[in-house]
């Protein structure tokens, strides 16, 4: 990423909230999914996005793509509002903007040939026919890693891995600039991540694609990404390279998240010290007042609960959003503990 | 090894097959391995390796047919498994073994409350009176960690988070005691933050009741904390076993070697990544030689035309490879 890049895709306030089923007697409850994300994502990046399950990174991801209407904001690409497009007009950009699933046994449809898979956004898009398009499937497949002898079989025919390289150059068959990548290796074995990883940032430097990379998985992201945006309940709540989360993460949440993976060295293990969060999420319904985190979080203190925090830059290209944590001192450790320290067991993995 | 009372479950050249109509499929092909008393044996492997398929063995929970225990032997507290009557799997299932599945939601009944599911299994096979049933599943959700347990006792399964759900099975599973407990895939469907705190739940009870444990995974990361002894699994075959250090220290086969190297470690620089090339072996139309071969960096002729030996590298420690020796002694240096 060059320091002076311009955002291909802009994201200004962003929320989509999902209304629940209206009742009589109560006022009528959403889910706020997305609530309020600013985010750029440069050319050429890859921004990782991580979360635990029900944070909205999936939301998020469809939301930018308009697969989810938003609820307010503007997501900006080349000079329009991808938000508040009428649906003909969004038709014009689609071709831009392409996703990858993370299942690839649900995301194919069983009934087409891999042929018919890739060629078919050939075809709706009108960039190729006959004897072309058909040119550019097998190329495609070529940079993929599938076979030209699989043309003409059916998703069923292959193995997980292989699912998702159709899947992939499904994508990549109408030229895009972007594409959102929501969680593309989770579905796959071990040996098969590393393949898709590779392959996708391969594909990235050969043609020029901006990702946004969704996954839970903080190593697989922390490997494939320039940038690193952690979200928690809606919010995006640290934004900084990929090397700096890892090495130096700033909010307790973040701190927890890599404490939680485990390292796979049995004497790492066996010492180090493991931060575990109690409780789990909560309901994204009602979540909580001013910070989200702060009913999980061993520092809050009772400005937390009136204050809702803004992502702010604490060090050179790192932002969070954490009123204990500023410029001056950015280390929550070295600021005195939360009304609650107790919530944060700190566990040596020997004792136990 | 040698201490033979210290053994509680002591697998032997295991064979579970399947007829379909590709074939019959080998998704357990000689596979031998011991469980100690109050020790943690993982068991890693990718999808159709056919790990969860030798522990469905160990209960007798093979469907039979298409499937069949085509041979081998199963040894558990010194009575052979496969010849027990049904009375005796009753006993054997849910009481002196247990296990816990990766998916909590599909493994609890939908329709009825926690505590019911709790104190059936102890009405069952403890005898327990409705009463005391119901005080000892509030104890059991309790000692797993439920909040408000003796309210939340009487909730349905749809009213637990992924986390807690989870926290159930294993209480559901623990209810008897179990001499061993199978946990498949324990983790796999939850959050980083909450399989951390599931795996320090499964450490906590291990080291209470000293229970034995079979833990089966996918993720490196997992056996490393958790296990004292590990087997690596690849088409139906047990590839390599160790201790978990040595394991991790000086893989002595090379698919393993390979397994280890394709994690990305965040503490190196970015880059390309180490790739196992190849698909994951098709169990229907296994190669002649070694199931690895097509997809190994160190292959040669021998491993296409003659399946490997089972080579001891060093004590408690074997791989199944033509260059096992040679692998070991890599990596040792």
């Amino acid at each position: 990423m060059e320091p002076d890049a311009q955002p291909l895709i802009s994201i200004q306030d962003l929320t989509v909230h999902f209304p629940l089923r209206k009742s009589l007697f109560r006022s009528p409850q959403v889910v706020k999914a997305v609530d309020g994300v600013t985010l750029d994502i440069f050319a050429g990046e890859t921004l990782g996005l991580v979360g635990e399950s029900g944070c909205g990174k999936t939301t998020l991801g469809r939301a930018i793509l308009r697969l989810v209407e938003p609820t307010s904001g503007q997501v900006l690409f080349r000079g329009d509002d991808l938000a508040h497009l009428s649906q003909s007009q969004m038709r014009a950009h689609r071709r831009h903007l392409q996703i990858i699933f993370q299942d690839p046994y649900a995301s194919l449809n069983p009934r087409m040939t891999v042929n018919q898979i890739i060629s078919e956004p050939i075809a709706t898009f009108g960039l190729a026919r006959g004897e072309e398009a058909r040119r550019r499937v097998l190329e495609l497949m070529q940079q993929v890693g599938l076979s030209p002898r699989f043309l003409r079989r059916y998703p069923h025919e292959f193995s997980g891995g292989q699912r998702q390289r159709i899947g992939i150059a499904r994508a990549l068959s109408v030229d895009p600039e972007f594409i959102v990548a929501d969680e593309p290796i989770s579905a796959l074995d071990v040996s098969i991540q590393s393949q898709i990883m590779n392959l996708l940032d391969r594909l990235r430097r050969e043609k020029n694609l901006t990702y946004l990379f969704i996954s839970h998985d903080l190593r697989a992201v922390q490997h494939v990404s320039d940038r690193v945006a952690v979200m928690y309940l809606g919010k995006i709540v640290e934004l900084a390279p990929a090397k700096a989360i890892y090495a130096r993460p700033l909010m307790p949440y973040t701190k927890a998240l890599i404490s939680a993976v485990p390292v796979p060295d049995p004497k790492i293990e066996a010492t180090r010290k493991r931060v575990v969060l109690e409780g789990d999420v909560p309901s994204p319904i009602n979540p909580p007042s001013g910070c989200r985190f702060r009913t999980r979080c061993p520092y809050a203190i009772a400005a937390c609960a009136d204050v809702e925090p803004q992502l702010v830059q604490i060090m050179p290209d790192h932002l969070a959003a954490c009123i204990r944590i500023s410029p001056e001192q950015p280390d929550i450790e070295r600021v005195a503990p939360g009304a609650a320290p107790g919530l944060w067991q700190h566990i040596a993995s020997s004792s136990a | 090894m040698h201490e033979e009372n210290n053994s509680l479950l002591k697998v032997k050249d295991l064979r579970v097959y399947f007829e379909t109509e590709d074939g019959t499929v080998k998704a357990v092909d000689g596979v031998s391995f011991e469980v100690k008393r109050g020790e943690t044996l993982g068991i890693v492997g990718e999808s159709g390796s056919g790990k969860t398929v030798a522990n469905l063995s160990i209960m007798r929970l093979i469907p039979e047919p298409p499937g069949k225990i085509a041979g081998g032997s199963i040894e558990f507290n010194g009575r052979d498994v496969l010849k027990s009557s049904r009375k005796e799997l009753r006993e054997l299932r849910g009481c002196q073994i247990a296990m816990i599945f990766q998916d909590p939601m599909t493994s609890l009944n939908p329709f009825m409350r926690v505590s019911k599911q709790l104190m059936e299994v102890t009405e069952l096979h403890l005898g327990h009176t409705k009463q005391e049933a119901r005080r000892h599943a509030v104890e059991m959700l309790e000692h797993v960690g439920i909040p408000d347990a003796s309210e939340r006792a009487d909730s349905y399964p749809h009213e637990f988070s992924g986390g807690m759900r989870q926290r159930v099975m294993i209480a559901m599973a623990l209810s008897c005691k179990p001499e061993l407990l199978i946990a498949d895939e324990p983790t796999t469907a939850l959050d980083v933050t909450i399989q951390a705190q599931i795996l320090e739940l499964i450490k906590r009870l291990k080291s209470e009741t000293g229970t034995s444990v079979i833990l089966i995974t996918h993720d490196l990361g997992v056996i490393a904390g958790m296990t004292d002894d590990v087997i690596v699994m690849y088409a139906g075959k047990v590839f390599e076993q160790a201790p978990t250090t040595e394991l991790f220290e000086r893989p002595g086969n090379p698919y393993t070697r390979a397994l280890l190297r394709s994690v990305p470690d965040p503490t190196s620089e970015q880059g390309k990544l180490y790739q196992i090339p190849g698909q994951p072996p098709d169990l229907a139309s296994l190669p002649g030689g070694c199931p690895f071969a097509p997809r190994c960096e160190r292959a040669e002729d021998i491993c296409t035309r003659e399946f490997p030996p089972f080579v001891q590298v060093a004590s408690n420690h074997h791989s199944l490879c033509h260059f096992a020796n040679e692998v070991y002694a890599e990596s040792s240096r």
